[in-house]
């Protein structure tokens, strides 16, 4: 069940590779963040723009457990001792319902904040994760790019490093453009073994003249380093300290951007209540791959995703930043309808995808998929995902998606009431 | 430009250099005298060599970790029983890293043992799901020991630790899950656009009935829940039995070209694909890992590879040790867990791979976390190590660098202290580009 990480789908795609070394991705430090706080959106960023929170779950959620199609037979025959028992379900209308792991979402659901896409997939389903999850995030079904959409958009408007943020050590590919990046942030400070001073580490982070690509990366890094060092420190000194003590802790193993979901959302919340100009944050929970065992298991993991997403919700609706913020949570594929025999599913194809937010007309936005009309055992979508991306281009930062996804023509599916 | 930065522009790389430093996990200054005398063509067809002998050492048998934890538990085991079977476990694991690790070191055979540790990324399996060391070093002894591609493949589709890893051992003829299917076609045998969703839900199929028997770690066929019925995989309709299945793969064409793209994605470059006449030769050396090596690295576009790999961390790491004379055997408890806990936050434990896909790589392993991790480790190295260096010019003969640039040389030239001296050399991205 775990044998698919988040960690893994970052690194082994070769978008974040390949663009990272063109723009030298930068590593940010949480408070060299939060000092943009009150710049206002950048050049070329309207004004009146919003701003976006990707969650993105990894490992392929099973969309059929997570909106739950509670009055269909054709579910619970596919799935005996794999479905959601109908009187645990949340229902929101009389024949899907959400996961009993998911009240906060009923919330929002309930305030008719909660857009509901089901069915949401694309042409020529491909069941690898990290294929599927390039397709969604480089906006591209067909062709292989290396770009992601909001990348691409950070490249139009030569964005400025805080343009859009990842709360992870690496970059995923949707903020990867070819000479501009989203910035990776980091909360860690420096500490240096006895005897090395930061004077020598800097003197290896210098460029030399007539070296290798990756040789003047490897010396970036000792920068990218330092400057989180010295943003911390100052900070500690400065304004951004008062900041400091409502940063959540980091757990222990914070080896590499594997911090639960709460804790990068509240890294988020607090940029954005901070007045930190970022229009785009990247943000996400692995773990969903579960080829058996898994009901309890996935319901565990919708839990902590709905906490943390209530958690979230609930402070954002405190503030006036927060009022213009659309959260859209997606995963790069559903599974089977038919669980297999270790009670669990295979690879499927379409999936539900949730949107909310102040802004967000709350409601079902498409028909959930017929789970008997199959495409060879496989849910047929009824939305295809680059018409939720483009809603979210138009309505939250203003930009015409047609510049940054070709080759579709985009239907319009007004989730979101902004003027 | 004086003459150090036009010696970096023109390129000049020291081709044997690179050969040692690719083909093993860090050359000594020693070795890379004797290579130097030899000639790259000579060197790489000798460490290439189907029977390498290694030299005769007690530490370079198959570690014994003894039977698994669970085995010890009484009939009906109490909390404190299961407490220290974890702790056995745990015990056996570490013991099982520090010999690894230790085989990297000393191990003269150093192509047979880089190509363990490429075995162990590309059959990607973690100790964390798994669970069982035994298991783990099984799986190791079948990277060991399998004289080539096809035997390896044939005793991976049964190998429990695997098996177990990808849900192999749930999978059975009534509703079978397809999970080590697609692994195998994707990640291990053929590559992603080789096959069709049709073959992979076949595949699985082919591959139901095993289970896995921990305390006599292996797998087990279990003839009644496996779908022995007709299958259609890849154009070819058989009742395929898991080794019918594997025969199957390897004759198709993608497996040796996947393969070979793989062997040069790990040992020449995995920033540019293999130029196809490489590609050709190595193909013609399939299912041999060590002549398709051969081919490798005495074609003249391995030389053009240089300063194209990012070394991995476990790389860096084995290869310090080398050039450093210190061995993982020799460290205390507490200096083995501060390597292994380095080692953690580096992004590289062997036995936990991230995923099934393996270990990342490039500027991957460059992130500022990594940076600090690695001058922690560096430095603890340094005060491990006897070796003395005096100037930039020694320490480049040690770390067997082939030139620093005008950078790493100033930011060497002041320093004394011979400790923050091997520190900085290990952390240069000299060091750390091959």
């Amino acid at each position: 069940m775990d044998t698919v990480t988040r960690r893994r789908f970052l690194l082994a795609s070769g978008v974040a590779g390949g663009a990272a070394i063109v723009s030298g991705a930068v590593g940010l430090g949480l408070n060299e963040l939060l000092e943009t706080a009150g710049r206002g959106r950048a050049d070329g960023i309207d004004p009146g723009s919003g701003t976006l929170v990707f969650v993105t779950l990894y490992g392929g959620n099973d969309g059929l457990n997570t909106l739950v199609p509670y009055t269909d037979k054709a579910y619970y025959a596919a799935r005996p001792g794999l479905a959601c028992p109908a009187d645990q379900v949340l229902k929101i209308n009389d024949r899907l319902g959400l996961n009993g792991a998911m009240p906060g979402l009923k919330r929002l659901w309930d305030a008719k904040r909660l857009a509901v896409i089901p069915g949401v997939g694309y042409p020529k389903p491909d069941r690898s994760h990290f294929r599927s999850m390039d397709i969604w995030q480089t906006g591209s079904p067909s062709e292989v790019l290396t770009t992601g959409w909001v990348g691409r958009w950070l490249d139009a408007i030569e964005a400025p490093a805080e343009t859009a943020v990842s709360f992870e050590n690496v970059l995923p590919p949707l903020l990867a453009g070819q000479k501009r990046a989203g910035a990776c942030v980091s909360v860690n400070g420096l500490k240096l073994p006895k005897g090395i001073s930061s004077k020598m580490v800097a003197s290896l982070g210098r460029a030399a003249g007539g070296e290798s690509e990756l040789q003047a990366r490897a010396a970036q890094s000792y920068n990218d380093l330092l400057r989180v060092e010295g943003l911390v420190q100052q900070a500690a000194k400065g304004p951004a300290a008062a900041v400091l003590p409502s940063q959540p802790a980091r757990p222990a193993t914070a080896t590499g951007g594997d911090s639960v979901l709460s804790a990068q959302l509240s890294q988020v919340a607090m940029c954005i209540e901070a007045g930190v100009p970022t229009s785009v944050y990247s943000v996400s929970l692995g773990g969903f791959d579960m080829h058996a065992d898994e009901l309890e298991a996935q319901q565990r993991l919708l839990g902590q995703l709905d906490t943390a997403l209530g958690a979230f919700s609930d402070r954002m609706q405190r503030t006036d930043a927060g009022r213009n913020v659309v959260v859209v949570v997606y995963s790069e594929f559903g599974r089977r309808v038919r669980a297999n025999a270790s009670q669990g599913t295979d690879h499927g194809t379409a999936g539900p995808v949730f949107v909310f937010g102040p802004a967000v007309k709350g409601g079902l936005y498409a028909e959930h998929p017929s789970l008997t009309d199959l495409d060879d055992g496989d849910l047929k979508r009824t939305t295809d995902y680059r018409d939720v991306f483009g809603e979210v281009m138009r309505a939250v930062l203003k930009i015409e998606p047609e510049r940054y996804i070709s080759g579709h023509k985009f239907a319009e599916m007004n989730f979101i009431a902004y003027e | 430009m004086d003459v150090r930065a036009i010696a970096y522009v023109m390129g000049m790389t020291d081709r044997v250099a690179l050969l040692l430093r690719r083909a093993g996990f860090g050359p000594t200054a020693g070795e890379l005298d004797v290579a130097r005398r030899d000639g790259a063509e000579a060197t790489a067809a000798r460490m290439t060599a189907r029977a390498v002998r290694d030299h005769d050492s007690h530490d370079l048998s198959i570690l014994d970790l003894g039977p698994d934890a669970d085995s010890f538990l009484p009939d009906n085991p109490q909390p404190a029983d299961r407490t220290t079977a974890l702790k056995l476990r745990k015990q056996q694991s570490d013991l099982l890293l520090r010999w690894w690790l230790d085989r990297m070191v000393i191990a003269g055979d150093q192509v047979g043992e880089k190509l363990v540790f490429f075995w162990h990324g590309h059959w990607a399996t973690a100790l964390k799901k798994v669970s069982s060391p035994q298991m783990m070093l099984r799986q190791q002894r079948v990277f060991r020991e399998a004289a080539d591609f096809a035997a390896m493949s044939r005793a991976m589709v049964t190998d429990p630790a695997l098996l177990y890893w990808l849900d192999g051992h749930l999978n059975s003829k009534d509703a079978p899950n397809e999970n080590f299917a697609r692994e195998l076609m994707e990640l291990f045998m053929l590559g992603i656009g080789n096959y069709s969703e049709r073959d992979v839900k076949e595949a699985g199929r082919a591959l139901t009935g095993y289970w896995v028997d921990f305390v006599h770690t292996r797998s087990v066929f279990n003839k009644d829940a496996h779908d022995g019925s007709k299958k259609t995989i890849l154009g070819k309709t058989s009742g395929f039995s898991p080794a019918e299945l594997i025969n199957h793969f390897l004759s198709r064409r993608a497996c040796p070209e996947f393969i070979a793209a793989r062997l040069w994605f790990r040992f020449a470059s995995s920033t540019t694909p293999p130029p196809p006449d490489v590609k050709a030769r190595m193909v013609a050396a399939f299912p041999d890992p060590r002549a398709m090596l051969r081919a490798l690295f005495l074609h003249e576009a391995f030389a053009a590879t240089a300063g194209t790999m990012v070394k991995q961390p476990v790389e860096w790491f084995a290869g310090a040790l080398r050039q450093l004379s210190v061995r993982p055997k020799d460290f205390s408890d507490s200096v083995f867990a501060h390597m292994y806990s380095g080692l953690n936050r580096m992004g590289q434990l062997p036995l936990q791979p991230p995923s099934v896909g393996g270990w990342p790589h490039g500027i991957a392993w460059l992130t500022p976390a990594a940076a600090q991790a690695r001058l922690d480790v560096a430095s603890k190295l340094a005060e491990l190590t006897d070796v003395g260096v005096r100037t930039p010019d020694d320490l480049a003969r040690v770390l067997a660098v082939d030139i620093w640039t005008n950078r790493t040389f100033a930011a060497l030239k002041g320093v004394k202290d011979v400790r923050q001296m091997l520190t900085l050399g290990l952390c240069s991205p000299e060091y750390l580009v091959s």
